[in-house]
């Protein structure tokens, strides 16, 4: 399994200068994609085939490159397979919707190269099983997406994007980079099974764990570590956003998931708390910055961090309960989170190419430029919907079921027996009942602004739909997204080796049980089932519909808008999107982004229009990151002057640090 | 999953709610009336509004997109399927394992979403201010009535609602103080949700303060009688909820004989008539909110909820 899988990843990274080549010609990128969306499927196949055969195999290889006598050594288990097919599903989703997005591209020389380079990043820090390839893949992944973020470097805004990544990708590196010196010990293997082998125990373990959740965390978003991920995703072009926030923030889920699960073992029951604490806030928070945003895509990639967080309880849930021995609630908790990485990667792709068509179609990320779009483009406007009520948690879709089965481990949780755990469980699965209300709330304005009302722009009223690849590429996610939420069993079922290798036990075998019900600890305790409640919505829909045409009326006539008898044809009187969430953000922004809103009103009489200035702050980034920055310039500004020395002065520096180092050693 | 006698009780089921729900809606407003002592409309009047607008055209706005033709049958699915899976006269529901009750307060959610897009889609104003004020509304609401469901659902260890009527009805649960505190959130949430004084008013028209009735301005004819259907059915459901996991009593067990149905058939309708009788008495007493007086009223709710769930990990009998 393993060797076709590197092979494929050769082709991925040979594909990068090829594109170098093929940003010249008129057909490139639609080559280019063409080949990534055949190599990625390939891979997702592979990576399929190895996560649904029942015998859950495992196969590695060493290849004699990288560090000397070591080698470098790549594997794939049942945890690499898992995300091997996440980041290869949204790989060719994304190749797919590129072959006519990618037509459209300003200047494919700055995109073509890196794309291919990207992915393959991504698959190698999957496949990778040693320190050292793994590290080196992480930063080769983090370096090509920064390359495709400045890719439109023209504007000012990206820049400073790809600036904070950079500095934020490095520190995230950092974390790990400590974090496997210190799992590889005084005897220096870097190889995981040597790790596994020889695991730090006590306070060593502890630092691990934190330093895991520092560089992962970073990389996926978890607040308050979040603050590049707003400005970078949305910057790149959009399949590539889609790809950031669907996809990558995965891989950094996986590096964690790999480092705390599996090479560390055993765990501390405060670390649960660790993971409660971070991700029950990053939910919340994430959704309420969302909500707070006009630009489509920044909306979407605040989104991630809300997501993200879900995941992180998740795993946190399953921390305790391995800890308490409670593997079964331990297996249900971990398979949510799981399940929730795979639906995220799935409606937040979509959510991101419909964005990108609406960007390519009018030309506006900023809601407030759009409107009426469903009447331009109602297809796109099918596939979006569809994804909005998905990532809503709403049900028949799958957002839900990954939401529900988390529940059902908070609810589980009374039983154990650590008080700290007893205090902070029920407020996380309060923060996450408020951020899966908001984000309903969010994505009511993403769509209704954008899709719905009337058009408030000329670039939003001649808006055209957009090409078929595109489109394919949406209706193959909403479909996933239907059929993962009224079949959630077989993508449950899917998950059994993952759960079985990372906490020891895996759920029930779902597929098997009657009409498809999912139960996850026993009948009389809870059960949902999608299907059921999906044909049941519909035939009473379309009863109801039947019913209502034949027996009483199906005439239509069309008037103007009724609007209590005050149309008025202005289309600046719809509500926009900082007016939709104004009550939200007069109920929750006081306290959390200490908003002010002043009204000037002009004196009776006076024609001057009234104003209404509303200031925010982003207070993490100003009680957190802001500090550290002028901290940083300060003193690079004091240290500058050595940078003006003579060469006298520069030698009496070398000299002295010299003597000072001798001192220390003799010491 | 035994047997044509559930399937029975299931489908009489659907149909009951159907059938009851705008009644439920007549009396409360007949008593509402009577206690300012005027005389009301006669407890038919809304079954005559629904059958009347069911024969009216459709009169829809010129820029209504498609969504907004078929969002009020998706509110009503979505809003049917959730009554007729809370038990109301008996607990024996032949596909109550399909949804449980997150999954219940999830589906009202999703009939929620699509009634603020509806109120989107056509461009107007009041349209968007009721949609906005909408999910404020819900954004509090609905975390409260989650963390309800998880107190409940830790008494009773179980989400299944059926499993909770049948171990409430057993008395085993006893007196808790969580369950007060959980009852006073949901109810808290009912009024909430279902648009009642203080938080919304259902008889206002043309008012800065309303909410659902600024939704659905659009909306005419057969759309609007099922979106007002839906509303009905809503406030049936939350009763029934509350009936069935706080008044127990009287509800038949699964496989009764059909004394034990018509009973409980009976009760159900005497704890309908005491808890309608309980709300018009609560809104004819109690003056509107203004809008931003509602996150303070909900978030009591949201603590409440929160505290009730707080006592069950700290106790195992509080």
């Amino acid at each position: 399994m393993i060797a076709p899988a590197l092979i494929l990843v050769a082709v991925l990274l040979a594909l990068a200068p090829a594109g170098m080549a093929l940003s010249g010609i008129a057909r490139g990128p639609a080559i280019l994609y063409g080949a990534c969306l055949m190599v990625a499927t390939a891979l997702c196949a592979i990576a399929l085939s190895s996560l649904l055969d029942p015998a859950h195999p495992v196969s590695s290889i060493t290849l004699p490159i990288g560090l000397p006598w070591i080698g470098a050594q790549f594997r794939i288990d049942p945890l690499a397979a898992f995300f091997l097919a996440v980041v290869n599903f949204g790989g060719a989703a994304a190749s797919l919707f590129a072959l006519g997005y990618g037509a459209h591209e300003t200047s494919p020389g700055r995109v073509l190269p890196f794309y291919p380079a990207y992915l393959a990043g991504m698959n190698v820090v999957v496949l990778a099983s040693d320190a050292f390839s793994f590290l080196v893949a992480w930063e080769f992944m983090s370096l090509s997406s920064w390359a495709l973020v400045v890719s439109h470097h023209r504007e000012a805004e990206n820049v400073r994007a790809g600036y904070v990544y950079l500095l934020m990708a490095s520190f995230g590196t950092l974390a790990l980079l400590l974090a496997f010196g210190v799992l590889a010990g005084a005897s220096g293997h870097y190889d995981f099974d040597s790790i596994r082998a020889a695991r730090p125990v006590g306070q060593m373990a502890s630092l691990v764990m934190l330093l895991a959740l520092l560089g992962a965390g970073s990389k996926a978003g978890l607040v308050p570590l979040h603050a590049w991920l707003p400005l970078a995703h949305p910057a790149a072009p959009s399949h590539v956003s889609a790809l950031m926030s669907g996809v990558m923030t995965k891989v950094a889920v996986y590096g964690f998931v790999r480092i705390v699960f599996d090479l560390l073992g055993p765990s501390e029951w405060w670390w649960s708390m660790l993971l409660l604490a971070v991700g029950g806030p990053s939910a919340a928070m994430g959704v309420l910055y969302a909500l707070m945003q006009r630009d489509i895509k920044r909306v979407l990639a605040y989104s991630t961090i809300e997501n993200i967080g879900i995941v992180f309880a998740g795993l946190g849930l399953a921390l305790a309960f391995k800890a308490e021995g409670m593997d079964l609630v331990a297996a249900l908790a971990f398979t949510a989170a799981l399940l929730h990485v795979f639906n995220h990667a799935v409606f937040k792709s979509l959510l991101f190419f419909g964005a990108g068509s609406v960007l390519n179609a009018t030309g506006a990320r900023d809601m407030e430029k759009l409107g009426g779009l469903i009447h331009r483009m109602p297809q796109t406007a099918f596939a979006l919907l569809v994804g909005c009520v998905a990532i809503s948690a709403l049900p028949p879709f799958n957002g839900f079921v990954s939401e529900w089965l988390t529940f059902q481990a908070i609810l589980l949780s009374p039983q154990l027996p650590a008080w700290g755990l007893k205090l902070i469980i029920p407020a996380v699965g309060g923060l996450l009942a408020l951020a899966a209300a908001l984000a309903a709330a969010c994505f009511v304005k993403l769509y209704g602004v954008s899709f719905l009302g009337r058009a408030r722009t000329a670039l939003a009223a001649e808006a055209q739909e957009t090409d078929r690849f595109s489109l394919a590429a949406m209706f193959v996610l909403a479909a996933l997204c239907l059929a993962a939420g009224i079949f959630p069993a077989f993508f449950i079922d899917a998950l059994d080796g993952v759960s079985k290798s990372m906490v020891g036990t895996s759920m029930p075998h779902q597929a098997s049980l009657a009409w498809l019900t999912i139960v996850p600890i026993a009948e009389g305790r809870s059960s949902y089932n999608g299907l059921l409640v999906f044909a049941f919505g519909l035939l009473s829909g379309s009863i109801a519909s039947l019913a209502i045409h034949r027996l009483a009326s199906d005439r239509v006539r069309r008037a103007p808008a009724w609007d209590c008898g005050y149309p008025d044809p202005d289309v600046a009187i719809q509500y926009t999107a900082s007016s939709f969430s104004q009550p939200i953000r007069r109920v929750f922004g006081t306290l959390l982004f200490s908003v002010r809103e002043i009204g000037e009103m002009p004196p009776p009489g006076s024609s001057r229009p009234a104003r209404l200035t509303v200031e925010m702050h982003d207070l993490i980034w100003e009680t957190l990151y802001a500090p550290i920055g002028s901290a940083i310039s300060f003193a690079t500004e004091r240290v500058n002057v050595l940078q003006f020395l003579t060469i006298r002065r520069y030698l009496a520096l070398v000299f002295s640090a010299l003597v000072l180092l001798l001192l220390v050693l003799a010491l | 999953m035994n047997g044509i006698g559930d399937l029975a009780v299931q489908g009489a089921q659907m149909l009951l709610v159907l059938a009851l729900a705008p009644l439920l809606t007549g009396f409360v407003r007949k008593l509402k009336a009577r206690l300012l002592r005027r005389q009301g409309p006669p407890l038919a009047q809304p079954y005559r509004d629904l059958i009347r607008l069911m024969r009216k055209d459709v009169v829809l706005a010129e820029n209504a997109s498609w969504l907004f033709r078929v969002i009020p049958y998706i509110i009503f699915a979505g809003t049917w399927v959730a009554a007729s899976l809370v038990p109301t006269f008996g607990s024996g529901l032949l596909f109550s394992w399909s949804a449980d009750l997150i999954a219940i307060v999830a589906l009202l959610g999703s009939a929620r979403f699509f009634q603020a897009l509806a109120g989107m889609d056509v461009g107007t104003s009041f349209g968007g201010l009721g949609s906005s004020r909408e999910v404020m509304i819900a954004s509090l609401a609905e975390p409260a009535t989650l963390i309800t469901v998880f107190s409940v659902a830790m008494i009773a260890g179980s989400t299944q609602l059926s499993t909770i009527a049948e171990y409430m009805g057993s008395g085993a649960a006893g007196l808790r103080v969580s369950l007060g505190l959980a009852l006073f959130a949901l109810s808290i949430v009912s009024i909430a949700e279902n648009g009642r004084i203080p938080v919304d008013n259902p008889a206002t028209h043309l008012e800065l303060t309303m909410v659902h009735e600024a939704m659905v301005l659009e909306y005419s004819g057969r759309h609007l009688a099922l979106i007002d259907l839906s509303a009905q059915l809503k406030l049936l459901l939350y009763l029934s909820l509350i009936a069935c996991m706080f008044m127990p009593w009287g509800s038949a067990p699964p496989q009764a004989d059909q004394l034990a149905l018509a009973l409980g058939a009976l009760t159900y309708v005497a704890k309908l008539a005491i808890l309608g009788f309980l709300l018009a008495l609560f809104e004819t007493a109690i003056a509107k909110m203004r809008v931003f007086r509602i996150p303070e009223f909900l978030g009591a709710a949201l603590m409440l909820a929160l505290l009730a769930t707080l006592l069950r990990f700290v106790s195992g009998s509080l």
